[in-house]
């Protein structure tokens, strides 16, 4: 029987919950032993090669980007699972949320006290994702199964639930892995 | 002698004195019924609404209703577990609750009961409601991104310290704390060493210069949930 597959992917967030996955430890090779990982930025594969059992999500979306990349991960995995703060309450990137978009862009690329923009350029390349009017939590956008709270979530609590899910059971965590910091 | 009391809370039997609340009762034999607004230095408010019981089958705040002769209390059930679950999950969307960055994370008790009830994430949508942050006073800042408008403050303050720094302003979603002066906290006569800077429940009012002083694992909730030290009296 084949492997399930695994795919992760990191959106408005520091990759500081992708850290926490490969904090743990030796470890990893049972969970390559487990699970093969689709689209990544672990093995570095771009495109969905198909069906995943479980889907990663760091951060929350931030950008037009953001949603897309979340709403293809709802489309190819069984289970979506919104881990750290930032996929589950915006976080860090959300505390742009009660100040108005072009308040912040202008702070960011005018006004701030160590912007040297003379020409007054803000960005604006088609290339560039557009920032969304304020930043939302994973589970604002599509259906979420399963949150992991923490910034970042301890290995332990990513080990836990990874094994509980490949394994139909439960996701029960005991008190001390329940942290929100 | 005053009057002996028997009752049940979860069909345990228990006596004490008329005139207790139901939650001092409770603390005495060893039963924890979750709380918020409820600070052991001061007079129970009855407002946060998470020590609600059912007495007699009828909802009531367990830090308010004194007990009565035979009453028949129920406190861990699913049913009170999802409408305590419920109240704290509206306290976290209501406000801007970063615990990432939180001086009061470990300590906090909004914080820790979430922790208790296992909640990984709130099921509503979050509001991301536009706060003030008063940093005027050399020794303590106001955070309201974090008040849970318990009431703590504006009672130690009037009752305790004698000064009515803090007082409730607006109705409904824009009720908030306010400071007694013509602008801010420092043209208050507030002092670290007031009782009401000292009895937040959350990170809404902190001492500067004392934030993250314990190292995570130390701090108060980091492996014990909250309410165990009550749990412990249990013979
Ligand atoms: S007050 Fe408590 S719940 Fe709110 S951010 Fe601070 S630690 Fe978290
Ligand atoms: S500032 Fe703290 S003590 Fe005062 S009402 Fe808000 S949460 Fe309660
Ligand atoms: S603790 Fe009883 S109402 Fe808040």
């Amino acid at each position: 029987m084949s492997k399930p597959k695994i795919a992760t992917t990191s959106l408005a967030g520091c990759f500081g919950c992708h850290m926490s996955l490969l904090d743990i430890d030796e470890r990893i090779l049972k969970l390559i032993e487990l699970v093969d990982f689709d689209k990544s930025p672990i093995d570095d594969i771009k495109e969905f090669t198909g069906r995943c059992a479980i889907g990663l999500i760091e951060g929350g979306c931030a950008n037009e980007d953001n949603v897309h990349v979340l709403q293809e991960f709802r489309k190819h995995c069984d289970i979506l699972v919104a881990v750290g703060d930032c996929a589950i309450m915006g976080d860090i990137p959300a505390m742009r949320n009660n100040i108005p978009l072009k308040e912040c862009l202008e702070e960011a690329y005018l006004n701030g006290p160590s912007i040297h923009n003379p020409e007054k350029v803000m960005p604006n390349d088609k290339e560039l994702p557009l920032c969304l009017d304020r930043v939302y939590p994973c589970h604002e956008v599509v259906k979420i199964d399963y949150s992991l709270p923490g910034c970042p979530p301890g290995a332990d609590t990513i080990w836990q639930a990874l094994v509980a899910l490949l394994n139909n059971k439960p996701l029960e965590l005991p008190y001390e892995l329940i942290k929100y910091d | 002698m005053s009057e002996q009391i028997t009752f049940t809370i979860d069909g345990v039997e228990i006596k004490d004195k008329a005139g207790q609340t139901i939650m001092q009762a409770a603390d005495e034999a060893g039963i924890y019924i979750p709380r918020l607004c409820r600070h052991p230095d001061l007079p129970p408010r009855g407002s946060c609404r998470v020590c609600t019981v059912f007495v007699n089958g009828k909802p009531q705040a367990a830090c308010t209703q004194p007990i009565a002769e035979g009453m028949t209390v129920e406190n861990d059930t699913p049913e009170l577990k999802e409408s305590r679950r419920n109240i704290i999950d509206m306290l976290f969307i209501e406000g801007n609750h970063f615990c990432m960055f939180c001086e009061k994370s470990g300590n906090c008790e909004l914080q820790a009961l979430a922790y208790r009830l296992g909640i990984l994430s709130p099921k509503y949508p979050y509001f991301f409601p536009k706060k003030d942050v008063d940093s005027t006073h050399p020794d303590i800042f106001l955070d309201l991104n974090r008040c849970i408008l318990c009431g703590r403050c504006v009672e130690a303050s009037r009752d305790v310290d004698h000064k009515g720094v803090f007082e409730f302003v607006g109705r409904g979603i824009e009720k908030k704390i306010a400071v007694n002066a013509e602008a801010d906290l420092k043209d208050t006569d507030f002092a670290a060493t007031d009782k009401a800077a000292d009895v937040c429940p959350v990170g809404a009012i902190n001492k500067k210069r004392t934030a993250f002083s314990t190292p995570i694992g130390k701090r108060l909730y980091d492996t014990k949930p909250i309410g165990s030290e009550i749990e412990e009296r249990k013979k």
